[in-house]
């Protein structure tokens, strides 16, 4: 019978009522490797925030050993001997590799406040010398590779004789054998004893590395066990299935002829390469595919928030300038980005401010520049009785008291005032519920059917399933593959998103990674 | 509704409310009244408003930069340079020998005075002059900060400190005396209360709150001080307007310059030296917050009106020059304090 380090037992959280996570109860035994997998926004960083005191769960409890675990800070998950080993690494670039394990817990020369070198330097060799990297302690973390500043931080998370220790997407910048190496050297500290939960996207080095899985899916586990018993295919299937019914509304494709957006050859170096594409009136296209496949990227330069080196952008037959949002919004560009809270909405102000703030220019004067209050706020009250808004007071009630629903439903609005060809929403549905999110798929096939051209950016494969005519799969900067309505298929565009194209077979992947 | 007659409530609505510091000069006011009696006497009243006047204009100009969460210390070098620069257009005669050794003396200054000495325009081109030296030093700062992305503080610090020389060196540190008497009319006070200076200040000071409540330029001035990303992807031509409330900044500084050396009667290179700390204390004390995005023109009123009040009725009270800068610090300090104390009670009752 193996021991179990660590266990959540029935643990809910929810942000602004909506569910991150619901009754999530899993287990970690000693000396072995739990992979966790999901969706964007399936719940895992939410349980991964709790374990580590940054969050408190709304109910359920921990347990660590078997004894109740209630963190409530990072520092007292490290005192229970948990470290986290995260996706952007947190160490300090301007300090030695040395100072950078030592960071929170200096050794000091006997009782006086100067600290021992000697000391330090030597705890600091041992433990890269351990995860087999020959480097000095004495070297500027700024000069590291990627791969190697990953096992810095790793040797820092060993240094305080951590239990347990938490990975995630490590990988994510590591080179193939930089890859190999790490997981060389996480199955050495497992047969140590230690225990380790690893959450990646990339299924196969999932199936290869751990020992027990664990399957989220909006905020709910949907499975765990042992891997054998798990195979990519089941993972993906049980990632993404969804049983709930009436969850979109009907589509009434109403694509006209006229091209509204056409892209040619956009490519920026590290960013996207050779994007062609093109939306149509009253088309929806929907651009799927993981974190940093180079989707909102594009969405920023189309819109003219950053520039891009090559390629051209036209928009109804004339070609758009580069990096110009101004001139962009001028041309009929809309765009809805992924964070609202940062880059949608002026969370401290008024609903009316915020919902006129694109078209202040059409509600003042020529000359003084007087604002028309009373022609704008009518203008606005049409749109947000139109988009169902919830709110008390147009005029003085501050966003930021809305639900995620409502703000979504302001930063629409705002947009809608300009009456745009071309609408670009970028995870449009995110952080709202599933009442809210049917409002906005009913928003979108009114404008599709009104002749709006709108670009769908998403991680949710269901909903872009569910509205669009098109979807264009995106991986690592390219767009890899177009599907039209009638060939949708949920495993196939997954497949291609995951780059998990050729085959499910481990050994195709590891031919596909040699190519590179 | 019994709630709200509650002491602890009431204090709390009184704390929260945006006429705080009004409030408050005027709690002081009441209790300073029969201790210094001497407050309600007309030359004091006119002392006051004459200090008041040229105040409000360069805080005014201070607000517009601080909603956008910027800082222009370079105000008081703008109000020595319009100060210097238009008193040598204007002025009708200088003494050779004060000003043989300014750069200036035998091109732009003689002992015929200036460019426009005795002629019918001096005073139209020499408060043309001021405004055009105000609003070329904010496009500096505001281009700078705009276009470079250099933050304000250096920015403003090292305008202030290049202008406030600049002026110094163009007249070797001598006062410019000899200005036309339209000029000085402008600060002149009839029934102890009105004047030019009063007329200017009010009219500045409607014109500021219906740029900043009722303008394009304002609502966008408020929407990049809160969250310029977000201005920025909404169509906001975030550089333009960091550039225009630089320049009204400066703009409004040359008009506290010409209210100011017309009360002076001359052209004064130091002209604003010590004034920063009372434009930002008065801008904070009213509530206007340095992290952007808040602000209004009736705050920058009351605390305008709070600080001259104070510094007034320290004087009277025959403190030294020192005394009187420790408490005006002790209260800029406790106003900072009381806006986190305002903001910490909003949030907890979101």
């Amino acid at each position: 019978m193996a021991e179990v380090v660590f266990a959540y037992k029935n643990i809910t959280k929810r942000f602004f009522g909506v569910h991150a996570l619901n009754n999530v109860s899993f287990e970690l035994e000693r000396g072995k490797i739990l992979g966790l997998v999901g969706e964007n926004g399936a719940g895992k960083s939410t349980l991964m925030n709790i374990l580590g005191g940054v969050l408190q769960p709304d109910e359920g409890e921990m347990f660590l050993s078997g004894e109740p675990y209630v963190p409530e800070s990072p520092l007292d998950a490290t005192c229970a001997g948990i470290e986290f080993i995260h996706q952007e690494l947190n160490l300090f670039t301007n300090l030695s590799v040395a100072e950078n394990i030592s960071i929170s817990s200096f050794p000091c020369i006997r009782r006086t406040p100067f600290i021992h070198r000697r000391a330090m330097q030597d705890s600091s060799r041992k433990l890269l010398q351990s995860l087999n990297l020959d480097i000095s302690p004495n070297i500027l973390v700024e000069n590291l590779s990627p791969g190697e500043r990953q096992l810095v931080e790793i040797a820092k998370a060993l240094s305080t004789n951590a239990d347990i220790l938490l990975f995630d997407e490590p990988t994510t910048s590591l080179t193939a054998n930089e890859t190999e190496n790490l997981f060389a050297i996480m199955r050495r500290l497992r047969d140590e004893g230690k225990s380790i939960i690893y959450i990646s996207h990339i299924l196969s080095d999932v199936q290869e590395l751990v020992d027990d899985i664990v399957v989220l899916r909006d905020g709910q586990v949907m499975g765990g066990g042992p891997i054998a018993d798990f195979p990519i295919h089941r993972m993906i299937n049980l990632m993404v299935g969804r049983e709930i019914d009436n969850v979109f509304p009907d589509r009434i494709p109403s694509i006209k002829d006229r091209v509204i957006l056409s892209c040619e050859h956009v490519s920026e170096t590290g960013m996207v390469r050779d994007i062609n594409l093109s939306v149509r009136e009253g088309e929806i296209v929907g651009m799927f595919g993981l974190m940093g496949s180079g989707r909102t990227e594009f969405a920023r330069m189309l819109f003219g928030i950053d520039p891009y080196k090559e390629g051209s952008i036209v928009v109804d037959g004339e070609p758009l300038p580069k990096h110009n949002p101004q001139e962009s919004i001028k041309r009929g560009l809309a765009f809805i980005t992924e964070n609202r809270r940062e880059e949608g909405l002026l969370m401290d102000y008024p609903i009316l401010e915020n919902i006129g703030l694109v078209s202040l220019p059409d509600y003042s004067a020529a000359v003084t520049r007087l604002v028309d209050s009373k022609r704008l706020f009518k203008r606005a009250d049409e749109v947000a009785s139109s988009l169902r808004l919830k709110c008390n007071d147009l005029k003085n009630q501050k966003v930021k008291s809305l639900s995620g629903g409502n703000q979504q439903k302001v930063v629409i609005g705002k947009w809608l005032l300009k009456d745009p060809s071309l609408l670009i929403m970028d995870e449009p549905t995110r952080g709202i519920d599933v009442g809210a999110k049917y409002e906005v798929y009913l928003i979108m096939e009114r404008l599709a059917s009104e002749g709006t051209g709108i670009l769908f950016i998403s991680s949710e494969i269901e909903e872009l399933m569910a509205m669009c005519d098109r979807i264009v799969v995106w991986s690592q900067g390219e767009v890899m593959r177009e599907f039209r309505r009638e060939d949708f298929s949920q495993e196939r565009i997954m497949r291609i998103a995951f780059r998990q194209d050729i085959d499910y077979d481990m050994e195709e992947k590891v031919v596909v990674n040699g190519n590179e | 509704m019994k709630q709200t007659l509650r002491p602890a409530n009431l204090a709390k609505r009184i704390l929260m409310s945006e006429y705080f510091v009004l409030y408050l000069t005027i709690v002081y006011l009441i209790v300073l009244t029969p201790i210094i009696p001497r407050l309600w006497h007309p030359m004091n009243i006119q002392n006051v408003l004459s200090n008041m006047w040229p105040l409000l204009v360069v805080a005014i100009g201070q607000t517009f930069v601080l909603i956008l969460a910027g800082i222009d210390l370079s105000q008081t070098s703008v109000m020595a340079m319009s100060s210097v620069v238009g008193a040598v257009v204007m002025t009708s005669s200088a003494d050779p020998v004060l000003f043989t050794k300014s750069p200036l003396w035998g091109t732009l200054l003689t002992d015929q005075g200036g460019l426009m000495a005795s002629s019918p325009f001096a005073l139209p081109v020499g408060i043309a002059v001021m405004l055009a030296v105000g609003l070329a030093i904010g496009f500096l700062n505001g281009f700078s900060v705009a276009i470079f992305r250099m933050p304000p503080f250096i920015v403003t610090l090292v305008s202030m400190m290049l202008f406030s020389a600049m002026a110094i060196f163009l007249t070797k540190s001598e006062n410019i005396r000899h200005l036309p008497d339209s000029y000085l009319q402008i600060s002149k006070t009839t029934f102890s209360v009105v004047s030019g200076s009063l007329v200017i200040a009010i009219v500045l000071a409607v014109i500021a709150h219906m740029v900043l409540t009722r303008t394009l330029f304002g609502k966008r001035l408020y929407a990049v001080g809160i969250n310029t990303t977000a201005s920025q992807i909404s169509g906001v031509p975030t550089r333009k307007t960091i550039i225009a409330a630089y320049m009204v900044s400066g703009l409004c500084a040359a008009i506290a310059a010409i209210l100011y050396s017309s009360r002076l009667e001359m052209g004064r290179p130091t002209l604003g030296s010590t004034l920063f700390i009372d434009i930002v204390g008065a801008n904070i004390i009213g509530g206007i917050s340095l992290a952007g995005g808040k602000g209004k023109v009736t705050w920058t009123i009351f605390g305008v009106f709070f600080f001259i009040i104070l510094a007034n009725s320290l004087n009277m009270l025959n403190l030294s020059f020192y005394i009187i800068d420790m408490v005006k610090g002790s209260v800029i300090l406790v106003a900072a304090l009381l806006d986190v104390a305002r903001n910490r009670i909003r949030k907890a009752q979101m």
